[in-house]
């Protein structure tokens, strides 16, 4: 049976900046008490992660992103249908529409969690800017993991 | 063949069209296109744009860190380097292929069939589907994984839960979908257990009758647009993969056996550990990723196909009933010796995803899946060479380490590398039979994406920052001077700058 609550970071650590996702499961995974948190952490969203967000409440994705406007940005994901059905790595937002239409029904609340990154080339570590944006977004974590609601979430999405 | 089209005599006159980045393949490759002023295709070539400097990534790490590592080198098929790498370092240890304990042996081979599974099923719903369901020069808009759930919603569910299915197999194998470190020096670190085994087994048979009605389903597609798809993209190659002894399709260890067009034999059950007395790679100016050939026919004439396609072409049978009978059906379809449709990657794909599925209900079956010696420890070497079928293609990776046990020197030749001169001969083919002399549309330069699709090539690694990947389509004048430019954004929008 899974968690209720689902927490999605994804990014290949060997690939510089693209860690990030992986590196705040990390964290997450040493600050946090799991009892109703499933941690889950792969390379890339694919069509087959749509299954993963059966029987949860509540789902984060965490990500690095170079379209950050800050060291990260909160926002509340809804499906759509977007270039990335093209691709070997979908966006969440596209793997939201394959739930639903595999599921025919909405999918659960599903937030993602940008982290900006800047460097992302094979066998980089990541970078001193990446490492600072990372340390911000996981005192965000920290407050979206005290309160594991929707509603408390929604109060934290940034502008 | 269209040779003639890799390198125009007067291109400083011709326009450039691009094709950047090719999508619905892994990672950036793109396709320039130099038209005369009829729009007839003078040179047509598919570049690799990024360097990728896996060897640079290997060197000077320490062998035993290897077989978790090299998976970062790949997001879509980090287990087939997992095992290349873990085949290699068995070597480092002392250990060759034949004295792996047959438990360790048996669960590679599950892992493996999990992983070939999962990335063919991936690249067939979900990439290529839409193409063969909808039509190649369809609505764009309809083009893709969502379109086929909209209107096939039957095939497009199984296509995600055989995907599904097969990274299951990999998570209960080595532990984890990804960064699993079931693989260790001379073995492998776990058995399965009977609750992992029963839960596979669980749904395997829905498995295999998905897998049947796959196979059924790109028959139907391919016969019914026949001869069109004998032709698209289609060249007449050599190729290459490893072969049972007994002649029989191989995806984890065995000879190299090459054949040409004519399926007679060029090498047959030869030491993979000597591939380098019979593979070399050339390097060309325009792009990163070489060109491989055999050394015996020369750079001409030595290139060849890797792959599904070639692997179906390359066996004398296969050892699970469904598949073979699958296989028989897909040679009776050509009047030659060997199938050389380019799309009938599709097919041979689904049959080998039968395969997976046959053998892995088998091998659940075997009781040395559960238990026994896992690990063999033999002399160490300071060299060692692993080479497997992954999903697109026989995967080499070569070390030397030092006697302290970091890597001095890494060889790797990926499958996509082996497939580089036919992709481009695919392209050239397509270029100059179905868009030349035509004005360029979108629709019509998928085509073009469709022939390197059907390779399902693998062109980078995992990164995926979101908003890099827009698709640029260019046209110049023969000054250089741009007349047309169409932008498909990353939220799927298409503009006209």
């Amino acid at each position: 049976m899974p968690k209720p609550v689902l927490i999605f970071g994804y990014g290949n650590l060997s690939r510089g900046d693209d860690a990030l996702g992986p590196l705040a499961l990390a964290y997450i995974e040493g600050h946090a008490d799991l009892a109703s948190v499933d941690l889950l952490d792969d390379f890339q969203l694919q069509i087959e992660h749509a299954l993963d967000l059966e029987q949860r409440a509540l789902v984060l994705f965490v990500d690095a992103s170079v379209n950050c406007n800050g060291a990260f940005a909160f926002a509340e994901l809804t499906a759509a249908k977007d270039d990335s059905y093209t691709t070997h790595a979908m966006s969440p937002a596209a793997v939201l529409a394959v739930y639903q239409t595999i599921k025919h029904q909405p999918p659960p609340p599903c937030f993602l969690l940008s982290i900006k990154g800047e460097h992302f080339e094979l066998g980089e570590g990541l970078s001193a800017e990446a490492d600072g944006h990372l340390a911000e977004a996981c005192q965000f974590l920290q407050r979206l993991l005290a309160d594991l609601d929707v509603a408390a979430w929604r109060c934290l999405l940034s502008p | 063949m269209y040779e003639h089209l890799e390198t125009a005599e007067n291109r400083d006159s011709l326009k450039r069209v691009v094709v950047d980045p090719v999508s619905r393949v892994e990672g950036h490759g793109k396709v320039t296109l130099l038209l005369d002023a009829d729009n007839k295709v003078q040179q047509a070539r598919l570049h690799i744009v990024e360097f990728r400097g896996f060897e640079r990534f290997i060197q000077g790490r320490p062998y035993w860190e290897l077989p978790v590592l090299v998976q970062r080198l790949c997001g879509i098929c980090p287990v087939s380097h997992h095992l290349a790498a873990a085949k290699a370092i068995d070597q480092l240890v002392g250990i060759d292929p034949e004295n792996l304990p047959v438990s360790a042996d048996k669960l590679r081979r599950l892992l493996h069939f999990g992983q070939v599974l999962q990335s063919h099923a991936l690249h067939f719903f979900h990439l290529s589907s839409p193409d063969l369901l909808f039509g190649f020069e369809s609505d764009i808009g309809k083009r893709n994984i969502i379109g086929v759930l909209a209107d096939y919603p039957d095939i497009a569910v199984q296509g995600v839960k055989l995907r599904k299915y097969g990274q299951e197999v990999i998570r209960m194998v080595s532990g984890k979908r990804i960064h699993g470190t079931g693989a260790i020096p001379g073995g492998m670190n776990k058995a399965l257990n009977k609750a992992e085994r029963d839960y596979l087994l669980a749904d395997i048979d829905q498995i295999i009758s998905w897998s049947v009605q796959a196979v059924a389903l790109v028959k139907k597609v391919h016969c019914a647009n026949l001869p069109y798809y004998d032709e698209f993209a289609t060249i007449r190659s050599n190729y290459l993969g490893l072969i049972k002894p007994d002649g029989a399709l191989e995806l984890y260890h065995g000879g190299i056996r090459a054949n040409n067009a004519a399926g007679e034999a060029i090498m047959d059950h030869v030491d993979y550990c000597r591939y380098n007395e019979f593979i070399h790679e050339e390097v060309r100016s325009w792009t990163y990723m070489k060109f491989p050939y055999l050394l015996a026919l020369g750079k001409e004439a030595g290139w060849y196909r890797v792959g599904p396609l070639a692997r179906v072409n390359n066996c004398d049978f296969i050892n699970t009933p469904l598949a073979e009978a699958a296989r028989l059906d897909f040679k009776a379809h050509s009047p030659e010796a060997m199938v050389h449709s380019t799309l009938a990657f599709h097919w041979a794909r689904l049959i080998e995803a039968l395969h997976c599925a046959e053998s892995i209900k088998e091998l659940l079956h075997d009781a040395d899946l559960l238990g026994g010696e896992l690990v063999a420890q033999g002399e160490k070497r300071y060299e060692g060479i692993g080479v497997i079928e992954a999903p697109r293609g026989t995967l080499f990776h070569h070390y030397q380490v030092d006697e302290n046990d970091i890597v001095t020197k890494a060889n790797l030749i990926v499958s996509t590398t082996s497939n580089n001169q036919a992709m481009n001969e695919s392209v050239r083919q397509v270029a100059a039979e179905y868009l030349s002399g035509r004005e360029l549309t979108e629709p019509l330069l998928n085509n073009l994406e469709v022939a390197i699709r059907a390779y399902d090539p693998c062109l980078s690694c995992a990164t995926h920052a979101v908003g890099k990947m827009p698709l640029q389509l260019e046209l110049l004048d023969a000054e250089g001077r741009l007349l047309d430019k169409l932008v498909k954004h990353s939220d799927g929008g298409i503009e006209r700058v």
